[in-house]
């Protein structure tokens, strides 16, 4: 076998979480109108002030249309076709495990995700979203020992009302943008957070959103809010059964960081990515946006995204505390037909502000995958840096790489770095690493690992080997 | 040193080889025995380089006749890492960057990869740390070079003292040294020279693919070959080396006239 087939049957290989869960679920009808959006706050019996978000966000994002900016090709969505709300039918959130649907515990155990008292990760508390509702959260009553909340954000609806006021929709606006508009208006469940003032929080805190249904797409909403002085780390997954349609998710995160405060925000998004034809997997179109509202606070996330058909996705920070640091590190891997258009956004406001951006964009396959930043210095900005550097690598030879940084300062005293490079796997650097000893597939996920290997070293620990083995999967067989 | 009795470590016969729609190597003879040094000489494009690689298993070589035994095995099934793991090394003559690998974490894999091979045990980080600092001292290595990727932003003389300390910790029973010579300066020569010294015994075989001589007056060989045309066309003692010196490669033209011309 060439070199070339082999690194190609390396990228290849068979997605593990394609299973569906046979579960009765309660639906509504496909299609989306201001009767759907009623319904789906009444379902969730929420307050008139959330009723009155959505609606509001409803009516911006008909005025709306969807942006063609991005470098991504695929065919027009009919939003009127995607079933806007999908729950197992045990409706009401369970007050013990015991009493959860023992196939949804086991859906959860296959994705190695275990949530049962004697197997849950010991130091790692998980919120587990599956399709539009989570059906579990682990860990809540330790957590709430240190005035930590971590729950979903419907439960949040309803015992804390007050905080989801206050901050819901203030980093990312309803009419922010389509996807965003949209998801204000039919928003499903995702997490809350909050560490009040001076806490660290004790343990990582986790979600896992699952898509189930065929037809539902998944609009989840997250947020997070760190008080003065206080710090979380927050660490997402995603996956999705094997469809040949493709299942829209469209999330909105919205982090917010008081004075001194500290927020880590680590993705692994391994959602269903289409087959080699490019037929099936998940549209993500996501808006995560992060801001640093105290001073001295930070904000930094860290992404690797390995899976879905399209990814639209740009986590920002808003550096508007004097003194506020963001970063954003991000490894976007695509192999066969998928498209990525990712990047992230640093607007430095407030003075001496500090960013920090790593990407690194591996394209194997056909695959088109693009990196988009933009890095914004306001006119108060004294004294802003900011550093960027943006690696591509390029596996085979058919697939694309892009950049597309921007860069706008108003500031005369502010420093702005940008790097580039771009690099292929060669023949020779592998028969070099092969001529001593090590094995081809080795000697492949060696070097994608190094290349990726400033990045990883941010996630934390218990996930940066799980992230290593799973690019290492998802390149099995597509050196070429 | 030659010993007539000593084992045959790799016998070619008659190797014929392409790259791409080329051929290169167009019946190579040679046989080589333990405790033996070698030298083949010849000038750019005699297809001394192709030699390595072939050995070495690269891709882009397609053997298209003869045989290479190795130990009495066929080395030419074996996927170049097998090779690599049954004692056969190539030191490269322009080793290549591997940005973002680290150096050491290369020289463990590799070194554990042979050591497997040989049934001996697996050395964890801090086991290999110490067999590295005491092979460093063979080529006169800064250990901060352990701490780079591998060979990246090294110097031409630092990549090539890289590539003799991984033979030293990989400890190949036939090392082909691929111009190691080639731009190094006269300290650095004599360091990678003495590093080649060190390292041959009784038990193993250096195969030097060189175009001068003055590699040849650090290291002795007991054979040198002068190859023309893909093929070796004459063999000798070191003194074959010396006349090569003097009378330059011009003469390796006028033999191979005259050949073509008792074949017509």
């Amino acid at each position: 076998m060439s070199n070339a087939q082999a690194v190609g049957d390396l990228v290849s290989q068979p997605y593990k979480y394609g299973f569906v869960t046979d579960i009765e679920t309660e639906k509504i009808a496909k299609g989306l109108s201001e009767d759907v959006v009623r319904l789906i706050s009444s379902k969730k019996e929420e307050p008139s002030f959330l009723l009155d978000f959505r609606l509001r966000a409803y009516k911006q994002w008909l005025q709306m249309s969807e942006p063609d900016w991005a470098a991504l090709g695929y065919p027009p969505i009919d939003y009127q076709d995607v079933v806007y709300y999908a729950a197992p039918k045990q409706q009401q959130k369970k007050a013990s495990l015991d009493e959860v649907d023992p196939k949804l515990l086991e859906t959860f155990d296959k994705l190695g995700i275990p949530l049962s008292e004697q197997k849950r990760l010991s130091n790692v508390a998980v919120d587990a979203v599956f399709d539009s509702v989570s059906i579990a959260t682990t860990y809540k009553e330790k957590l709430a020992e240190h005035g930590v909340i971590f729950c979903s954000i419907s439960e949040a609806v309803k015992e804390h009302p007050e905080l989801i006021e206050r901050y819901l929709g203030t980093v990312v606006p309803s009419n922010d943008n389509y996807f965003a508009a949209l998801n204000s208006a039919v928003f499903s469940d995702g997490s809350f957070v909050f560490i009040p003032k001076g806490v660290e929080c004790p343990m990582e805190l986790s979600t896992y959103f699952r898509i189930n249904s065929g037809d539902t797409g998944q609009f989840e909403r997250t947020l997070i809010v760190a008080e003065e002085g206080a710090s979380v780390s927050y660490l997402e997954g995603c996956t999705a059964p094997m469809f040949d349609t493709n299942q829209l998710h469209a999330a909105v995160v919205e982090l917010v960081a008081l004075d001194d405060a500290s927020i880590k925000y680590s993705t692994v998004q391994n959602w269903y990515a289409g087959d080699e034809n490019g037929v099936g997997g998940i549209y993500n179109f996501v808006t995560k946006r992060g801001q640093c509202r105290g001073d001295r606070s930070k904000i930094s996330w860290t992404q690797v995204e390995t899976g879905s058909a399209i990814t639209w996705k740009y986590p920002s920070c808003v550096l508007q505390g004097a003194d506020s640091v963001g970063e954003f590190y991000s490894v976007a891997l695509t192999n066969n037909k998928q498209q990525a258009d990712t990047g992230t956004k640093m607007i430095h406001v407030g003075p001496r502000t500090r960013s920090t951006i790593v990407s690194k964009g591996i394209s194997a396959g056909r695959s088109a995958n693009s990196y988009r930043g933009l890095v914004q210095i306001g006119p108060k900005a004294v004294g802003a840096r900011n550093y960027s550097q943006c690696d591509s690598m390029l596996i085979g030879d058919q697939a694309a790489a892009n950049t597309y940084p921007y860069i706008r300062s108003q500031q005369p005293q502010a420093s702005v770095e940008h790097e580039a490079s771009t690099c292929r796997i060669s023949e020779d650097q592998l028969f070099y690493l092969q001529s001593r000893g090590i094995g081809f597939e080795e000697a492949v996920s060696m070097m994608v690992s190094g290349f990726c290997r400033d990045v990883f070293n941010q996630l934390p620990m218990e996930f940066a080997a799980e992230a290593d083995k799973l690019l290492a999967l998802k390149l099995e067989g597509s050196v070429g | 040193m030659i010993r007539p009795d000593a084992p045959v470590l790799l016998e070619i016969r008659d190797l014929h080889a392409r790259v791409e729609d080329k051929a290169i190597l167009k019946g190579v003879n040679l046989t080589i025995r333990a405790g033996e040094i070698h030298a083949v000489m010849g000038r750019n494009g005699s297809g001394k380089s192709t030699l390595s690689k072939v050995l070495a298993g690269h891709p882009a070589y397609t053997v298209t006749g003869g045989s290479v035994t190795y130990r009495g095995e066929n080395l030419l099934e074996l996927d170049p890492e097998q090779r690599a793991r049954i004692g056969v090394f190539l030191g490269f003559q322009y080793p290549v960057e591997i940005p973002g690998v680290s150096n050491l974490e290369f020289l463990r894999v590799s070194t554990n990869s042979r050591r497997a091979e040989k049934g001996e045990e697996e050395l964890d980080t801090f086991a290999f740390e110490d067999l590295v600092r005491e092979r460093l001292k063979v080529v006169q290595m800064d250990p901060a070079f352990l701490d780079r990727s591998v060979n990246e932003g090294f110097s031409g003389g630092e990549k090539k003292r890289n590539e003799i300390l991984q033979m030293a910790l990989l400890e190949p029973l036939v090392a082909i040294l691929d111009e190691t010579d080639s731009g190094l300066d006269i300290d650095a020569l004599r360091i990678v020279a003495g590093g080649v010294n060190q390292l041959a015994n009784a038990d193993n075989a250096t195969l030097l693919i060189t175009h001068y001589q003055r590699l040849l007056d650090a290291i002795t060989p007991d054979y040198v070959h002068v190859m023309a045309a893909g093929r070796i066309l004459r063999t000798g003692g070191k003194e074959l080396a010396l006349e090569l010196e003097q009378r330059g490669y011009d003469w390796v033209d006028q033999e191979l006239a005259a050949l073509a011309a008792e074949v017509a």
